[in-house]
């Protein structure tokens, strides 16, 4: 029990400024070759093309998300659905192994927070210096420190915005647009909103954002079991602690634990907690305090892993289980929803239609004396060529397709709206609604074809022989 | 404000409104008031011997958040018609914006239209792009009476033949859509009664060679010469003038049956075409007759 939750103390603390300390190791390595590998990713995804076109583009006003060789419409949105679901999953599985990798390695929020603090660093010095230069109040040299790490976090925070607007509006043409003042009102909201964001988020509020407002950090502990991987002070190795005297005071005293209590490991927390309290869910596995303690064994001449990644179970020197029937669900849930994805990406056919019936008219008797319907066909191109479509109906003896000549061929990314009139012999027609089938399908690819059902109306039965009459009779109060 | 509804509710909306905002402000003072960071206070409530229920003050920026609310509804109100007697100091109005938006979608689609106003529409029938433009505003404006296809319906002319009962020249077609048309065929059973309807029929079925009953076609081609040839005339090949229809072409426009024709005859037929010119405006007009003139060009 701390001080606070004692009867009679308030619960309410201020919050304290955390400056983490910066540490190296093999891990760090790690965190930075990751920050490096997401960073890249979102500042150069945008750049590359693909043919005459970004490679990698949500072009919102055109509802098309383009991504290297597809490209999806709305119509498509069951694989973002899947991408989502996947992501999902992902994210149980590597936390049900591995605890919270994500939030040590790859989330904006590490990843921004540690960009920010390199700044920090580098404007204002190391950790002392930063608490130093608090103490003293405003002076000319904070208060230009103060400006030029500002300055220098904008520019940071500008430049992932513009990277990130980038993916939604061609990059290449964004800059010249945000220095001409050509933005339209969303670009220049989101463009605002990222930098604000990041400011906020990475800059002021840090750990909070993990601690208080991070659904993630709330529900991971769902997915932990005594199996998955957290960073763990070992405190059978490491109590009683104690700083070393010399060698020969050392001996003297009761034996003392391998913790030499130098709190390197709080200093370089980002979330301001101590790791040797156990298991915390403000911990977000960063592994910074591996890092400053190996740094630590290895002067004092200790093995390193005094704190490690380990498990409940091997703490408890039980054996760790890797395979576990949570891990094998969701690793086997993901599998197959990537698989279906895809299978049904391979057999994607790029090119869609809809079939309208026109509605002044059930049907009408052409001059021949055959019974005619009309629909109108919502045609979509999805590739980036144009194509000659060809149409096809089945369903009816004799059914024959007349669109104007032209019609069906549409260009790339092309919605065409085309008029068709079906006609069937009335000999051939023994219902009043039948169940017919159009097929679309590339003149020039017989692989590009896509099917829809359609109702082909006629007279009743009864009526036919006054057709014309009940005809005219239903128009008449329209 | 309509003649329909009392001025009672626009000051009962108005004044409701104030008194809830004001509401929500005294009470967000009356909660916040005195609190400090840090000291405790507590509701009273104890449960389980010492779980006690605490009163901790609101942090500041949520605090903030609710004043923002208030200030940006007071804002709101004054700027915008949101309490029911007061129209608001921007007078803002739901036609205005419907005007505005009307008036920015011209003068994005303005100039594209232009181009056309001034082109006459033999040309305009021959220009694929022009065509295109006059398809896409077929399918929207006029498909729900004519079709998809302009193919017609019982009813409701075919566009695509060669059949014109108000005139097949550009400039007849462009009247039409500007204007609008009224066809009125008249109900003749009451002055000709039932034997002679029968017989007008006979006579009209025998423009084409249909005759059911010849005997009766003299005496029809009598009462036809009397009463009917005012506006189809002797030949039976009818006045564009009045729109009235060819009876010699087999394209009927209420069908062609016998029963049909009957009860065209003896009911009458009142057809309407909608006036477009004021709602499509010139250039709109001029690309929708350039299509249906080449519509029945083309077949």
């Amino acid at each position: 029990m701390t001080e606070s939750s004692k009867p009679g103390n308030s619960y309410f603390s201020v919050h304290q400024k955390v400056h983490p300390r910066i540490v190296h190791g093999r891990f760090s390595r790690l965190r930075i070759a990751a920050l490096f590998l997401t960073l890249g990713l979102l500042f150069g995804l945008p750049w590359l093309r693909w043919g005459d076109r970004q490679a990698f583009l949500h072009d919102l006003p055109a509802r098309k998300f383009y991504f290297f060789g597809l490209v999806f419409w709305p119509q498509d949105l069951i694989y973002l659905t899947a991408v989502l679901v996947v992501a999902a999953l992902a994210l149980f599985l590597f936390t049900a192994l591995a605890g919270r990798v994500w939030c040590g390695y790859a989330c904006p929020q590490t990843v921004f927070t540690q960009v920010l603090v390199w700044i920090e660093r580098w404007v204002e010095g190391d950790r002392a210096s930063q608490i130093r230069l608090r103490k003293n109040g405003f002076s000319l040299p904070r208060t230009s420190k103060l400006v030029i790490r500002w300055l220098l976090w904008i520019a940071f925070a500008l430049f992932t915005a513009f990277s990130t607007l980038g993916s939604f509006t061609p990059i290449r043409e964004l800059g010249s647009r945000i220095l001409a003042g050509s933005l339209g009102p969303w670009e220049t909201f989101f463009l605002a909103f990222i930098v604000v964001a990041i400011l906020l988020f990475a800059g002021k509020m840090r750990e909070q954002v993990c601690i208080y407002m991070c659904p993630y950090a709330r529900f991971q502990s769902a997915m932990f079991d005594r199996n998955t991987l957290i960073v763990s002070y070992d405190p059978a190795r490491g109590e009683p602690r104690g700083a070393r005297g010399k060698e020969s005071a050392r001996e003297a005293l009761k034996p003392l634990g391998d913790c030499v209590d130098c709190t390197l490991c709080v200093q370089a927390c980002p979330t301001g907690i101590d790791i040797r309290n156990g298991l915390q869910y403000q911990c977000i596995a960063c592994t910074a305090c591996i890092d400053a303690c190996d740094e630590v064994m290895d002067k004092v001449g200790s093995p390193r892993g005094l704190v490690r990644y380990t498990t409940l179970n091997a703490m408890e020197n039980l054996r760790t289980k890797i395979l576990r029937p949570r891990v094998a669900a969701y690793g086997l849930l993901m599998a197959g929803i990537i698989a279906a994805v895809a299978v049904s990406l391979a057999h994607r056919v790029p090119v869609a239609f809809d079939v309208l019936r026109d509605r002044n008219a059930p049907y009408r008797e052409a001059r021949d004396g055959r019974i005619e319907n009309v629909y109108r066909l919502k045609v979509l191109n999805m590739e980036e060529q144009a194509r000659t479509y060809l149409l096809r109906a089945s369903g009816l003896p004799g059914i024959t397709v007349d669109y104007e000549a032209g019609d069906l061929d549409v260009t790339a990314g092309q919605v065409r709206d085309v008029p068709v009139r079906l006609r069937v012999a009335p000999d051939d027609l023994h219902e009043h609604s039948n169940e017919i089938e159009l097929e679309l399908f590339a003149a020039d690819d017989a692989k590009i074809s896509v099917r829809e059902s359609a109702r082909f109306l006629g007279p009743r039965p009864e009526e036919h022989d006054e057709s014309d009459e009940s005809k005219g009779e239903e128009h008449e109060g329209d | 404000m309509s003649e329909f509804t009392s001025s009672f509710w626009p000051w009962f909306i108005g004044i409701v409104s104030i008194l809830s905002l004001l509401a929500c402000f005294v009470f967000l003072i009356a909660v916040t008031r005195g609190k400090r960071p840090g000291e405790e206070e507590t509701t009273g409530h104890v449960w389980d011997e010492d779980l006690r229920e605490l009163n901790n003050p609101l942090p500041g920026w949520w605090r903030w958040l609710f004043h923002g609310t208030i200030a940006f509804a007071v804002v709101y109100l004054v700027l915008f018609p949101g309490l029911g007697f007061w129209s608001g100091t921007k007078g803002w109005s739901q036609e205005e914006q419907y005007r505005a938006e009307v008036a920015s979608a011209d003068a994005t689609y303005g100039p594209i239209y232009a181009r056309y106003e001034s082109m006459d529409v033999e040309t305009l029938a021959q220009d694929p792009e022009a065509r295109k433009i006059g398809k896409r505003l077929f399918l929207n404006y006029c498909t729900a009476c004519h079709g998809s296809d302009a193919g017609g319906a019982p009813g409701y002319p075919n566009l695509r033949d060669e059949e014109w009962k108000w005139g097949g020249t550009p400039e007849a077609i462009e009247t039409t859509i500007v204007g609008g048309r009224a066809g009125n065929m008249v109900a003749w059973e009451p002055a000709v009664g039932k034997q002679g309807v029968a017989e007008l029929v006979q006579y009209v079925l025998n423009f084409t060679g249909r005759a059911s009953q010849p005997e009766l076609v003299a005496a029809g081609q009598q009462k036809f010469e009397m009463l009917c040839f005012s506006c189809h005339r002797l030949s039976g090949k009818g006045n564009p003038a009045v729109g009235a229809p060819d009876l010699t072409n087999d394209i009927w426009q209420y069908g062609g049956s016998e029963q049909a024709l009957t009860r065209t005859i003896s009911g009458g037929r009142k057809g309407m075409m909608p006036a477009h010119g004021e709602f499509l405006g010139p250039a709109k007009v001029r690309l929708l007759t350039a299509y249906v003139y080449g519509l029945s060009k083309g077949s």
